[in-house]
């Protein structure tokens, strides 16, 4: 009984402990709440949502590339499962646009040729120095693990694309700083990337602020994590096998003890039957008359 | 420990056990007597057996393809997480199996802290226990640097630096450690070397550790000694190995949910940042299952004692069988010491929740009392308790726990007495 209490006891702690190791603890800077949105990849079968992963890739190639770089990704991946799916043909013709740098060939020389699927993305700056003196001292982050490198993953990219704002009177601002809610400290060296109709979508989605925050958000998120759908899809066959076997095992362990357990019982029972009917007997064949 | 010899079946076997007895080792590692009233605490060795060795497994395949170089190695790690088949897999299982090794080791502590299994005559397996904490923690922590995130390179500045305390000789022992005059490429590479090196010497220290346990035999929830081969104990196998499978999957779930729904939550997102010497994160904090000795660390104001209290948490814990005087193993039976059990748990728990906060206002004052705690309640509580508790009465045996049934056989063995003392002779 006592023992239950305290198994019981240790539960609530482990919750307890649970909870604050994975998620207050952490998070030091408290920021304005962000925004929030029901991503199609959260949850136990979360997956993403194809257009908007095209859509995403539309607004990066087009907005953020000039300035971030995603230099982890290839181009082979956009047709791959579980991301944007473009067609083998259209992911080569995408690839088809850049000019690599290549070499050095059998003279020695460095040449450069158009890109093919086996590429990485092109960096829009060599290196990490030039992109920084490119954008007024600061770097503009590579983009291949930028969602999980964020606190709040794609609902803080998604606020910051919105959070710009005028900033509150008397808020000083240096040249090339601008003013967003959601950056810590509020001050952040990227101009506002988005405003509508930055880009043209092919499917007639409306090119608002949000739609092209949402789907760049989504295309970061399958970038920085893209076998998310492999992972979600073995999580649950690999626990549904595991509760099956939870449930055989169960039975085969209580079958297997209910070897001691009623032998157990049993024995005890015979054992004290035993005791009391040797010491009967001794009296009762000794003198049985010593009883009444 | 069996009672008869042990002898092979078939000829080869006999052949080959004579020479190398292997098979005698494996009897007696199957026919091991074990109490039969272990509870579910007491499964979280076999637990940890299995997360030992797959640490061990995941992380050799991933040695196959990481690169311990400081320019390379964070790529190398997203090559494995998009390019190698299953790499995610193995990687979040590496990384939450970590967690998951801590969880369970801290189960499997404060389960000998409560049971006080630490007590004679088995002193020697705690303490090979609390040596294989101290280099699941060296392992972690080095584990921890191999990304060589913003995170990894901090944390290693921030541990090695604490070296440079020492008086005298502090600085250089630091340099020493990183192979330069910071923390770099050379420091990465022996971290590997370490990193590799010492799970291997924890499995090492495991054999002795079940030894150590083979000698006396399992302690048990009531405490007290249990009879050998009789009806309170059970063989091993496969009654054990069945009751801790089940346990093992249980908890598998737990850990499978972080690896496959929630694989970085345990982690920290700067980590996810590559490792740049010259931004410093604006909050250094060690993974989770440290943070209870970073809180002592920076409760005490001076780096040095900090460093000092830090240490001696964790050696306190190897004097505790001579601390704890009290004869009475099971806190079942010691009421004060029950409560001061739970006391402790919330105490390090705290600890832990305040090693995650920046060290100033009420978190500063907060985590000074439970250092203070930490300390009083081994130096001075464990010690007078032994001394001072009435500990309730002891069962006779395990299977007639006085709590329990009240005993047919004592009772009927008093009457019978009555008897013998009123007419002694007519039963001889
Ligand atoms: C004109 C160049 C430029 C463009 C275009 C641009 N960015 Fe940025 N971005 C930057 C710079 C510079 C920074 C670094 C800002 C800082 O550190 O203050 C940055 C930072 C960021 C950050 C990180 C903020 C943080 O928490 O540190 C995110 C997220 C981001 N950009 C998203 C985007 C997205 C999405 C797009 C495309 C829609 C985009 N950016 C387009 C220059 C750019
Ligand atoms: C890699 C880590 C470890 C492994 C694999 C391991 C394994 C085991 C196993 C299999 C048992 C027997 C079953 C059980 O009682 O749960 C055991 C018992 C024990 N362990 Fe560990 N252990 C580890 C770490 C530790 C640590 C860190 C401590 C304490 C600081 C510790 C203290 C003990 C004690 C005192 C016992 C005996 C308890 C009893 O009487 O049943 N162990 N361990």
């Amino acid at each position: 009984m006592l023992i239950r209490l305290n198994s019981f006891l240790i539960n609530i702690i482990f919750f307890i402990f649970i909870s604050v190791i994975s998620n207050p603890a952490y998070s030091e800077e408290k920021n304005v709440d962000l925004l929030k949105i029901n991503w199609s990849f959260k949850g136990l079968l979360g997956t993403f949502d194809r257009s908007s992963l095209q859509r995403g890739y539309q607004v990066y190639q087009e907005v953020c590339s000039a300035c971030h770089s995603i230099q982890y990704l290839s181009y082979r991946n956009l047709s791959e499962k579980g991301g944007p799916e473009f067609s083998e043909e259209e992911a080569k013709a995408i690839a088809a646009q850049f000019e690599v740098l290549d070499g050095p060939n059998s003279e020695g020389e460095m040449f450069t040729r158009s890109g093919r699927l086996s590429d990485k993305f092109v960096k829009p700056f060599p290196n990490v120095e030039a992109a920084t003196a490119a954008n007024g001292g600061a770097y503009p982050p590579d983009m291949s693990v930028l969602a999980k490198a964020r606190k709040g993953g794609a609902d803080y990219i998604y606020s910051l694309l919105l959070g710009y704002e005028d900033a509150p009177a008397g808020y000083e601002l240096d040249d090339g700083v601008y003013y967003n809610k959601y950056m810590t400290g509020q001050k952040i060296k990227m101009l506002k990337p988005l405003s509508d109709g930055a880009v043209e979508y092919s499917d007639g989605t409306q090119a608002t602020e949000a739609q092209m925050a949402k789907d760049v958000a989504t295309f970061l998120t399958w970038a920085a994590e893209p076998h998310l759908e492999v992972r979600h899809k073995t999580g649950v066959r690999a626990i549904l096998y595991l509760i099956v076997l939870i449930i055989l095992v169960y039975f085969s362990m209580k079958k297997v003890w209910s070897r001691v357990d009623s032998k157990d019982d049993l024995e005890q029972q015979e054992d004290t039957f035993d005791k009391v009917e040797k010491w009967t007997t001794q009296y009762e064949g000794d003198d049985p008359k010593s009883f009444k | 420990m069996s009672e008869e010899k042990y002898i092979p079946n078939s000829k080869i076997g006999q052949w080959f056990d004579s020479r190398l007895p292997l098979l005698t080792l494996s009897a007696h590692l199957r026919e091991y007597p074990t109490p039969r009233n272990l509870n579910y605490w007491w499964t979280f060795g076999g637990i940890l057996t299995f997360f030992l060795i797959t640490q061990i497994v995941t992380g050799v395949i991933l040695a196959m393809y990481y690169v311990a170089h400081s320019d390379l190695a964070f790529e190398s790690i997203e090559h494995i997480m998009r390019d190698i088949n299953y790499g995610w897999l193995i990687r979040y299982v590496h990384a939450n199996g970590s967690s998951m090794f801590f969880l369970a080791v801290y189960i499997h502590i404060f389960r000998t802290l409560y049971y006080g299994s630490y007590k004679s005559p088995r002193e020697v397996i705690w303490i090979t226990g609390l040596i294989i904490y101290l280099f699941m923690m060296v392992t972690a922590f080095t584990g921890y640097v191999l990304p060589w995130g913003q995170m990894s390179f901090w944390a290693a500045t921030v541990i090695t630096n604490l070296f440079s305390a020492i008086p005298l000789i502090g600085e250089n022992i630091t340099e020493w450690l990183w192979g330069g005059y910071s923390v770099g490429n050379p420091t990465l590479n022996r971290f590997y070397s370490l990193h590799y090196l010492f799970p291997f010497l924890i499995f090492g220290l495991v054999i002795l550790h079940i030894w150590a346990l083979h000698v006396p035999g399992n302690n048990n929830p009531v405490g007290i000694d249990v009879k050998k081969n009789n009806n309170e104990t059970v063989s091993f196998h496969p009654f054990i190995v069945m009751k801790d499978l089940f346990a093992l999957l249980v908890f598998l779930i737990i850990f499978f949910i972080f690896v496959f729904f929630a694989p970085n939550v345990l982690g920290h997102p700067d980590n996810y940042i590559v490792a740049n010497p010259l931004v410093t994160p604006s909050h250094i904090v060690p993974e989770w299952y440290l943070l209870p000795f970073y809180a002592i660390l920076r409760a005490i104001p001076s780096k040095l004692g900090g460093v000092i209290f830090m240490f001696a948490s964790i050696f306190i814990l190897m004097l505790l069988p001579w601390l704890d005087t009290s004869k009475v193993r099971s806190a079942t039976f010691r009421p004060l010491y029950k409560k001061f059990f739970w006391i402790l748990v919330v105490t390090v728990i705290l600890l832990g929740y305040l090693g995650a906060k920046p060290p100033e206002g009420i978190y500063l004052i907060l985590a000074r009392i439970a250092t203070i705690y930490y300390f009083v309640h081994f130096l001075i509580i464990l010690p007078l308790l032994g001394r001072y508790e009435k500990t309730s009465p002891l069962p006779l045996s395990i299977s007639d726990p006085v709590l329990n049934k009240p005993d047919i056989v004592d009772k009927f063995k008093k009457i019978v007495g009555e008897y013998e003392g009123e007419n002694v002779d007519s039963f001889k």
